[in-house]
């Protein structure tokens, strides 16, 4: 009797056993994924996550770092910062510099990759060119800003071939005027980014399949036409996509901005990036700082958001 | 087969934990160059104290001549130093967030205008209190930076900012005398002005990203004439009849056009490019700046001058000076043996032997460096030096750099003609100035 008991018993057991891992190999399965993005989540949580939370939190004190008992002060800073006049000066150069930068990105990125998807030049031709145009995006901040800032000095090239040229006749102060230096600011930026766009839009136009540009000429589509029907429809979303990427890493742009003119004269060039750095290394207000990238990181998160639900509705 | 497979583990385990290695090296020592004077930190149980010594100056010397520095007085005590030499720009972003995070290195080199914010953050150690503990003499120190009536820099040797004359370009202006004083000083850069039209008599650095020219290029012709912008430590710049006739000054040099052109954006180092070029005929700058400028422009003829004085002012005249300043970060473990090295620096014989190196000025008065071998020049500019007394307002005011930058863009302002008149400008300037005093 008890042999058939146990028999039973070890049959229950056996299949509990079984069950259990059964489960233990389907918990394996499940977490495998997890396991291989564990390292990667614990840097992004370390380096990304707590140091975020981390200036949120000091946006809400009187003065960190600097002072050994911060005393919370709610929403004080963000008050004082929207009161201050300068923080609106950077607030206007920042669109102004970004909205300029974003849409010269665009147009020139466009006709450069349209140049470098044509017919009419051979592949070796267009090898050469793809590389001399991709070359501004090969320099790091502080390298095109000591260049540029030499180039647009008053005793500069730049100067020396317009007067050469007979465009203009005295020193122009590009980056020490405040009538140009915005301008001037701007106008590096544009140089050093639009080989990004350029890149990613060459991609796009060679995806296009020629089909749809052979099915319009049937039709009578003239180039305007099939530029606007069918390339700009096709490169829709990697359009999108670039702008608002673009319109992020903008905002933040810091080393061009610090290295030409330090947000002068005046404040002509003051965009977002250096008044937070001024309000944090300068003043040693790390708080008022702090309050100022928050502002910054909810606008980036706004555009942030747009851009993932644009690219979840792609896929 | 299994053989395969072991090889492909293998690699693949190879390859990302060299990824991770190079990640972490990456993120942990990209910008400190450890330059160790000892072989075996840490040797078996010994009891050996080793400091950190974070600066820039190793940087700046002949190479290997620190380490000897500090070689000496780890035989004289067995005290080790290790090194952290960075750029200038580097150890100051390292020495502030050791200041911040509590980890500053054991000795750091200091600038004047960084001490009343590191000291008021309790992040540098009272060197009053270290100097009387250890019975030193202080009355050898040149100078000593305070805040709040203790001693928290020490400057170790002073870089002296006289006036470089392109004698070429006077020459060929017509320019027969150095001018003495304001009026002779806008004679003479009308000549130059004249005569050629791609040449500059005078050049400031203005640029806000780095308003040093206000303290070095601007206050130092007020210095220069026995003036001054504080009155009991606290800002003095209305009511102040020479910092006016300054201001006055230099909005003539820039109304006659006498002022080299792009100074908004220009900085100290483009400021040398342009005289180094020849573009400007006179240039306030450091001494530093002597091997450079004669590497960059062999051929020309310069010199220095002290600055010209206000007309009608026969007193002593103050040399704006920048120094390489010395200080012990408050969470030192070993305060009393950071202070002997600090003292040991000092020494009339080792600040000689630093001053030399540096082509400065020694911190200690006792210090009789022997320039026998220095530059011609460079000797001109130390008797120059040794006529004037030293001075440097900036150094020891809180948030030096920002003050700077709030003076500059007023100037700017007052010079494109936002601003009515001086007495505004200064005002405006002084309500801004008494915010960073509260």
């Amino acid at each position: 009797m008890s042999a058939a008991r146990t028999s039973i018993y070890g049959k229950e057991r056996m299949k509990v056993m079984k069950t259990r891992s059964r489960r233990m190999d389907v918990l394996k399965k499940k977490s495998t994924p997890y396991l291989y993005l564990f390292p990667t989540i614990v840097l992004m949580l370390l380096l990304l996550v707590v140091p975020i939370i981390m200036v949120i939190g000091y946006s809400f004190f009187d003065n960190v770092i600097v002072n050994k008992e911060p005393a919370f002060v709610g929403l004080k800073n963000y008050i004082s910062i929207v009161n201050d006049a300068t923080f609106w000066v950077a607030v206007k150069n920042t669109l102004i510099f970004v909205g300029g930068s974003v849409v010269a990105h665009l147009i020139l990125g466009m006709a450069f990759s349209m140049l470098l998807n044509t017919r009419y030049l051979g592949n070796k031709t267009k090898g050469i060119f793809r590389v001399l145009y991709v070359l501004p995006w090969m320099f790091t901040g502080s390298v095109i800003a000591i260049l540029w800032k030499m180039m647009l000095n008053p005793n500069g090239i730049m100067n020396f071939l317009l007067e050469v040229l007979h465009i203009s006749s005295n020193h122009i102060e590009w980056l020490g005027s405040r009538q140009t230096a915005l301008f001037a600011v701007t106008f590096i930026n544009i140089w050093s980014g639009y080989p990004f766009y350029m890149i990613s839009i060459l991609a796009g136009l060679q995806g296009i399949s020629t089909d749809l540009y052979e099915a319009s000429a049937l039709d009578g589509a003239n180039s305007v036409q099939q530029f606007i029907r069918i390339t700009i429809p096709q490169l829709k979303p990697i359009l999108i996509s670039l702008i608002m990427l673009d319109f992020v890493w903008t905002i933040q742009q810091f080393a061009l901005i610090w290295m030409t003119t330090g947000g002068g004269p005046i404040n002509a060039t003051e965009t977002l990036s250096t008044y937070i750095y001024k309000q944090g290394f300068s003043k040693y207000q790390y708080s008022m700082a702090s309050a100022s990238a928050c502002i910054v990181l909810v606008v980036c998160t706004i555009i942030a958001i747009f851009y993932v639900r644009h690219q979840k509705a792609r896929d | 087969m299994k053989w395969k497979t072991v090889l492909k583990k293998g690699i693949s385990v190879l390859v990302a934990g060299s990824m991770v290695l190079a990640l972490a090296a990456c993120g942990g020592g990209s910008s400190s160059d450890d330059d160790s004077s000892d072989s075996g930190t840490g040797s078996g149980g010994e009891e050996s104290i080793t400091l950190e010594f974070q600066q820039w100056w190793g940087v700046e010397l002949p190479d290997g001549f620190l380490a000897e520095i500090c070689q000496g007085f780890t035989d004289e005590t067995g005290i080790k130093i290790e090194l952290l030499s960075n750029p200038y720009a580097d150890t100051k972003t390292q020495v502030a967030a050791g200041a911040a995070a509590g980890t500053m290195a054991d000795v750091v080199g200091l600038d004047g205008a960084w001490v009343y914010d590191f000291a008021k953050q309790g992040s540098i150690a009272n060197l009053t209190e270290l100097m009387t503990a250890d019975g030193y003499d202080d009355s050898q120190l040149s100078d000593q930076i305070q805040y709040e009536g203790n001693t928290y820099m020490i400057p170790v040797v002073n870089f002296a900012y006289p006036m470089y004359v392109n004698m070429d370009i006077l020459e060929a202006a017509g320019v027969e005398e150095l001018p003495t004083t304001w009026s002779e000083f806008i004679d003479a850069a009308k000549k130059v002005a004249d005569s050629d039209e791609n040449v500059a008599a005078w050049a400031i650095p203005l640029s806000t990203e780095s308003p040093s020219g206000i303290q070095n290029n601007f206050m130092s012709w007020l210095w220069a004439s026995g003036g001054s912008m504080l009155k009991d430590g606290q800002p003095n710049l209305t009511d102040n009849g020479d910092l006016e006739a300054t201001v006055d000054f230099v909005k003539e040099l820039f109304d006659e056009g006498l002022v080299a052109s792009g100074a908004y954006a220009m900085k100290e180092a483009d400021m040398v490019e342009e005289f180094t070029n020849g573009r400007v005929a006179f240039m306030t700058d450091s001494l530093a700046h002597l091997l450079t400028i004669k590497e960059g422009a062999p051929d020309m003829d310069f010199q220095f001058m002290s600055l010209p004085v206000k007309d009608g002012y026969a007193g002593q005249s103050g040399m704006d000076v920048a120094n390489w300043g010395i200080g012990i970060a408050e969470n030192c473990e070993h305060k009393e043996e950071a202070m002997k090295f600090v003292e040991y620096l000092m020494s009339p014989e080792v600040n000689a032997k630093l001053a030399i190196a540096a082509n400065a000025f020694p911190g200690n008065s006792n210090a009789d460096p022997d320039y026998a071998d220095a530059d011609p020049l460079f000797l001109d500019a130390y008797a120059i030096y040794q006529e004037c007394y030293a001075v440097n307002e900036f150094t020891g005011l809180p948030t030096s750099e920002e003050l700077m930058r709030s003076f500059d863009e007023q100037l700017q302002l007052y010079l494109d003609g936002d601003t009515a008149s001086t007495k505004e400008m200064l005002s405006a300037t002084q309500t801004i100035w008494e915010e960073a005093f509260k």
